[in-house]
C-alpha cells in the first residue's frame, strides 16, 4: 500500500509556502498518496491569483544586502523589496516558482483540503481558490493522519 | 556510459525538479527503458538513489563529467 503524507500548512507568505508544495510533489513522485490541509493563514496559498510576500521585519535570519535595524524594516516598500529580492534569487537558482509546485500537485492529484472554520473565520470567498480544491474539518485531517506515515505540520 | 532510450537534461534546475521531471519522464517509458538524467543541482547526488530506492526504478549508473551530474535509471516494473 502506498505510504501516505499528512501535511497541514498554516502560514501564507512566500517562504512558507515552499515547504508544503515542495514536500506533496516531491512525496507524488516517491509514491506517497498526499493530503495538504489548509488552515489560517495557509488559505491563501489556495487562491488563484497568488500575491504571496516575506518581510525581514520580525525574521532576523532573513539573508539581507546590508543589515537593516528592525526600526527601518517598517519603512514601506521593504516588503516589496524583501519579495522582489527573494524571487529574483529563485528564479537565478532554478528553484521551481510556488504557482508551478502547486500545478504539479494539483495534476498528480494531491489533495488539497481548506479548513472549513478558518474559511468561515476569514470569510474567504470559495470563489477566489483554484479548482478542484475540497473542504473538511480537524476530524477530516485526523481521519487520513492517523494512518499516514508522516505527518508535518507547516 | 550505458546506452539509453531518454535523455532528460535538468542542467540550472534546483530541488526538487530534477526528481519531479525524472518521475514524469519515467511515467512516459516503457519497462526496462533507461534514462539518462543531467543534473547540476548536486543534491541530486543523495536524492536520485533516493528516489530509485523508493520507487523501485533500478539506478544502473552515477557518474560526474564537466561539473555535471549523469544518471542513468532504468524503468522499473509498476
Amino acid at each position: 500500500m502506498a505510504k501516505k503524507l499528512a501535511i497541514i500548512a498554516s502560514k501564507g507568505t512566500l517562504d512558507g509556502a515552499y515547504p508544503p508544495f515542495l514536500l506533496a510533489s516531491t512525496a507524488v513522485a516517491l509514491g506517497f498518496e498526499v493530503k495538504i490541509f489548509f488552515t489560517f493563514y495557509g488559505l491563501q496559498l489556495l487562491n488563484k491569483n497568488l500575491n504571496l510576500k516575506v518581510s525581514p521585519l520580525g525574521n532576523p535570519a532573513m539573508p539581507m544586502p546590508v543589515p537593516v535595524p528592525s526600526i527601518v524594516q517598517i519603512i514601506p516598500g521593504l516588503e516589496w523589496f524583501a519579495t522582489w529580492m527573494m524571487k529574483r534569487k529563485l528564479k537565478q537558482k532554478g528553484v521551481a516558482s510556488v504557482e508551478e509546485l502547486r500545478d504539479i500537485c494539483v495534476e498528480t492529484g494531491v489533495d488539497l483540503i481548506a479548513c472549513q472554520m478558518t474559511v468561515d473565520l476569514f470569510d474567504f470567498d470559495e470563489k477566489d481558490f483554484i479548482d478542484g480544491i475540497s473542504s473538511g474539518g480537524a476530524a477530516t485531517y485526523l481521519e487520513f493522519a492517523g494512518d499516514a506515515d508522516v505527518t508535518l505540520y507547516i | 556510459m550505458s546506452d539509453f532510450d531518454k535523455e532528460l537534461d535538468t542542467s540550472g534546475l534546483n530541488c526538487p525538479l530534477p526528481v519531479l521531471k525524472a518521475r514524469k519522464a519515467l511515467s512516459e517509458m516503457a519497462v526496462g527503458e533507461k534514462l539518462h538524467l543531467i543534473a547540476t543541482d548536486t543534491g541530486a547526488n543523495q536524492d536520485i538513489p533516493a528516489f530509485s530506492k523508493m520507487t523501485g526504478n533500478p539506478l544502473i549508473e552515477t557518474s560526474e563529467k564537466e561539473g555535471k551530474l549523469h544518471f542513468i535509471i532504468e524503468k522499473g516494473a509498476e
